[in-house]
């Protein structure tokens, strides 16, 4: 079990030097549901961001619903700022296969055209299957296919790696 | 025709959307909840959701409707699913084989998805028992028996504005007889603990033995509507009727119709639901209707997302169903 804070404490450095380094005075903190979102809100917190937070659940544009159908802890989808021209930056606590934030990225674009986005994770665990990276990362882990990482919260915040039994 | 087990799955999962009757609060709020995250989809500017791209919904209405096949179709839409949408006008009762032999020739074109409207009582469950595994049927309304995505999106709009079912009291007005959204609404709200359901009606408009659905009748308005919180109007189905239940109209609209005065009677934040269309001073009347009380409109907007909500939870339990399978 590992303390997340001092994790996020790390990306909020690396994001607040990427956005000054790119000019992006204003930008809109969107975060993945269920832990992207309790990232990202420390993040807002941290970087003092303007714009009200973003929220996404991306379950209707998962890639599997023929495999596995519709999740039933789905929760609405908010973003309450415009998205047109705006500078994003997508967050979600654990980037694997790439697949949650290829779902993430098409969902924004039907709320419109953002003038960029950053994506922001708190572990990085390879096993990529899509070309995606992230632009900030708390930790890089490299874990294999059989174990498993968690992020428990939303107070206090934890990550929980366990090993699947064979 | 009473539970429909034909609907669930052997772990409970919906399959079909058939009836209320027979489905546990967990299924209700499941798709209750489902459909609180598809309703912001009509704000974007993308009104569509990926989900069902690539498949394809018949919506086989075997009598006339235009709010229920128009949402039913944009549901589907919105979930970027094709749609077929056939109207078979029926002038004698369909006979159980030339359904078949209609279900037959819809199944050889690949659907995956049947919403199917029919003058018959149990003509949905019929499609449901006879169809291949892999297809869903969405009953929109059978006989005087269910319609049950109605009754969904009835007490979502309920729900929306008076979530604490078992404090509510609610008064179904008028038809009850004909009316298979006041059956498949009873039984919703049944299930989902509202505390108190009335029925108001004339006695020849009432079912026989209707107390034994749990509700408390009453035979005059103004009596029946003190103190609710909700007012849901049945349109006075009189292409169902035969002989004569009826004085006249006129005469039903003065016993039997919403003014303003008689709703006063309601709690002053009552609601007021009809499933539509409306007949306008029969049983309500218009400065009721376009009201401020009045939830008609927003029933409308919301049976989209309720039916979106509906198809992806059956055709998603399908395709775990066939993954589980392969």
């Amino acid at each position: 079990m590992r303390d997340a804070e001092f994790l996020i404490e790390a990306m909020t450095g690396q994001l607040r030097e990427l956005l000054a380094r790119r000019g992006v005075a204003e930008p809109a903190l969107v975060g993945i549901h269920t832990g992207g979102v309790w990232v990202a809100e420390r993040l807002h917190e941290r970087l003092g961001v303007a714009a009200p937070l973003g929220r996404l659940d991306i379950s209707f544009y998962r890639d599997d619903f023929s495999r596995i159908g519709v999740n039933p802890q789905v929760r609405p989808s908010e973003l309450p700022f415009d998205v047109d021209g705006r500078h994003l930056v997508l967050i979600d606590d654990v980037l694997y296969t790439g697949r949650t934030v290829r779902a993430a990225l098409n969902e924004l674009f039907d709320y419109g055209r953002p003038a960029s986005v950053l994506l922001a994770a708190l572990v990085d665990r390879g096993g990529r299957e899509l070309p995606i990276e992230a632009n900030v990362v708390g930790a890089h882990l490299t874990l294999s296919s059989d174990q498993h990482i968690q992020l428990t919260g939303p107070d206090p915040l934890q990550l929980i790696i366990q090993t699947a039994k064979p | 025709m009473s539970a429909t087990p034909i609907q669930l799955d052997a772990q409970g999962r919906l399959l079909h959307f058939l009836t209320i009757e027979g489905l546990t609060h967990r299924h209700l709020t499941d798709i209750l909840d489902t459909a609180e995250s598809l309703r912001g989809v009509a704000e974007r500017r993308v009104k569509k959701l990926p989900t069902l791209h690539g498949k394809t919904i018949v919506n086989l209405f075997f009598e006339a409707s235009t709010r229920t096949r128009t949402t039913f179709e944009l549901a589907a839409k919105r979930l970027s699913a094709d749609v077929l949408n056939l109207n078979i006008a029926t002038s004698s009762a369909v006979k159980g084989e030339s359904l078949l032999d209609t279900l037959r020739n819809i199944e050889a074109m690949q659907c995956d998805m049947f919403v199917m409207r029919h003058s018959q009582s149990g003509a949905a469950e019929f499609m449901a028992r006879h169809v291949k595994p892999h297809i869903a049927v969405l009953n929109a309304g059978d006989g005087r028996h269910a319609h049950p995505t109605q009754a969904m999106l009835d007490v979502f709009t309920i729900r929306r504005h008076k979530p604490d079912f078992p404090n509510l009291r609610i008064a179904i007005v008028g038809d009850i007889l004909h009316s298979r959204v006041a059956r498949s609404l009873i039984h919703a709200l049944s299930i989902l603990g509202a505390g108190e359901i009335r029925v108001i009606a004339p006695r020849t408009l009432l079912p026989t033995r209707v107390e034994d659905l749990g509700v408390q009748v009453f035979y005059c308005l103004p009596e029946g509507l003190r103190d609710v919180d909700v007012v849901v109007m049945l349109r006075l189905q009189r292409e169902r009727m035969e002989g004569a239940l009826l004085p006249s109209e006129q005469e039903f609209f003065q016993q039997y119709g919403l003014t303003k005065e008689r709703l006063a009677l309601a709690k002053p934040d009552a609601i007021v639901m009809h499933p539509g269309p409306i007949n306008r001073g029969v049983e309500i009347d218009s400065r009721v209707a376009d009201g401020p009380h009045s939830v008609i409109l927003e029933q409308v907007t919301n049976g989209i997302a309720v039916r979106m909500a509906i198809m992806s939870i059956t055709l998603g339990h399908h395709a775990q169903a066939s993954g589980e399978d392969a």
